[in-house]
């Protein structure tokens, strides 16, 4: 067994088979952004702490800048691109944009990520959600609206109200 | 930031771990990267090689064997938390498991990379020290099992060698009707606590145990806090004494001269007087 500081990395990503030879140091985070150009992973303290790198990997909610590319070989990697489709947002997603569930949207990618994978455990629900939301920092929204879209795509309706929502024009 | 470069090897197995652990003079074993990988990134660790332990399956795994549970070093502390075995057969360790970082931290930390790294803030390494468990480390030059009292030497030092890979954590069960309590508190929910304690009660053998974590530099058994759980047995009358000891003990074997260390040292009475109340609940005891 030799040592490498490049490793060859064959993993599937939304879906897609990839591969590339990476430096060893490079991590998942930066191989998503720069390596196959999904921006939408956010990158904020790298060091675990704020969230806003949160991708899924083989099913559970993970940092993505505490892991290194080689590492996620034979992986199946989730990032935020592949939420909606054809165009169409997630449940979640729409509760985000019907419940202001964000502002600058910094923190959203990794938010809508964890939740995504705590939605998939069995019977999910406000508790569950918000012990999920706890691993991550939003610096805009106080965590209001994204409250609001927790009871949202639980209650299952595509979208609330939001004249009855204090505040909301 | 970003971490400095290193060389990676990826063994398939613990055999394979250990030999490359014995060949290099200056390397670090990856486990779930949740400690080891923010170190690298600030650059206050640079090892020139990591060996990846996360494709030895062998080591991931919790089963119980003559009346205690065996953790390989690899299983994910969400899944210590979530196990059946472990809720039923240790409840006070898959509480604490709970408290530990976040859920994106627990699905990729590991058992064994808690304990290997030694926070003395951190939940593992405390039930550790209460359970009364043992660590089983091996090297190429063969298998030795270490108690937990002996097991943490100071902040974040352990006595684990450069060229040892901790395989499996042995934690005996307690008898079935003992009860227990675990209470922390940290600035922030998921960030590493300021000071906890965790208790073990078996009111019908006449033992006990306590642990604070937080103002020492390792876990630390609280004998006086014990010695009034055992002699006296559980009750609501007694916790403010228990919580008390409990502090004495932690005076008597840390210096805290500074502000912070006085709060964790306030704080252990707090949670000790919660963990301990917990545990009288469980005895039926109501008020
Ligand atoms: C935001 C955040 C919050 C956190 N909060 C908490 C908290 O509240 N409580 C808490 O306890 N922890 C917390 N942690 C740390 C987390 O629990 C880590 O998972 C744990 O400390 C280390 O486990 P790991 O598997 O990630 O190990 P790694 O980071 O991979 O390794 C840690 C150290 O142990 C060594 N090591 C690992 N496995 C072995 C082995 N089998 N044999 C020999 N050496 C080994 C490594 O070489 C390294 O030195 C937090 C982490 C983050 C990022
Ligand atoms: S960038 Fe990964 S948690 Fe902040
Ligand atoms: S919306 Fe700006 S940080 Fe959350």
């Amino acid at each position: 067994m030799s040592s490498e500081t490049a490793v060859s990395v064959r993993c599937t990503v939304n879906g897609e088979v990839v591969q590339r030879i990476v430096e060893a140091r490079m991590l998942l985070s930066d191989f998503l952004r720069h390596e196959l150009g999904l921006t939408g992973t956010h990158v904020g303290c790298e060091h675990g702490v704020c969230g806003a790198c949160t991708v899924i990997v083989d099913g559970s909610s993970i940092r993505a800048c505490l892991m290194f590319a080689a590492q996620v070989d034979d992986a199946e990697i989730e990032t935020i691109e592949s939420l909606a489709k054809d165009g169409a947002l997630s449940p979640l997603q729409q509760a985000f944009h019907d419940q202001h569930g964000l502002q600058c949207g910094f923190c959203t990618p990794g938010i809508l990520m964890s939740m995504t994978a705590c939605l998939r455990e069995p019977a999910p629900d406000r508790e569950k959600l918000l012990e999920t939301l706890g691993g991550h920092i939003c610096r805009c929204t106080g965590y209001v609206g994204i409250k609001r879209a927790v009871d949202q795509v639980l209650d299952g309706a595509d979208s609330v109200d939001r004249s009855t929502v204090e505040g909301a024009s | 930031m970003k971490p400095a470069q290193f060389d990676y090897v990826r063994p398939q197995s613990a055999a394979e771990a250990v030999r490359a652990l014995a060949e290099s003079d200056d390397c670090k074993v990856l486990a779930g990267g949740q400690s080891l990988v923010p170190l690298m990134n600030f650059r206050l660790a640079q090892p020139p090689l990591l060996v990846d332990i996360n494709r030895l399956t062998e080591l991931a795994g919790i089963t119980e064997v003559d009346g205690a549970l065996r953790i390989g070093a690899m299983t994910r502390t969400r899944r210590l938390e979530t196990s059946a075995l472990v809720t039923e057969r240790i409840p006070v360790l898959a509480a604490a498991a709970h408290w530990v970082g976040h859920v994106q931290i627990r699905n990729r930390g590991t058992v064994g990379g808690s304990i290997a790294h030694g926070d003395p803030s951190a939940e593992l390494p405390a039930m550790c020290v209460l359970l009364d468990a043992e660590m089983i480390l091996v090297s190429s030059g063969g298998t030795r099992a270490v108690s937990a009292g002996d097991f943490f030497e100071g902040f974040l030092t352990t006595v684990v060698e450069p060229d040892e890979l901790l395989t499996e954590v042995h934690i005996p069960i307690p008898a079935a009707g003992a009860v227990w309590g675990f209470s922390e508190y940290a600035q922030r929910a998921g960030d590493f606590a300021l000071a906890g304690v965790g208790c073990v009660v078996d009111r019908h053998a006449g033992t006990a145990g306590l642990v604070a974590f937080g103002p020492s530099e390792r876990p630390m058994r609280c004998p006086s806090a014990e010695e009034i759980l055992r002699v006296d047995g559980l009750s609501l009358d007694r916790v403010s004494d228990v919580a008390d000891a409990a502090t004495a003990d932690v005076v008597a074997a840390t210096e805290a001269v500074d502000a912070e260390a006085v709060h964790r040292v306030a704080t252990v009475r707090a949670m000790a007087r919660k963990a301990v109340e917990q545990a009288v609940r469980m005895t039926g005891e109501q008020r």
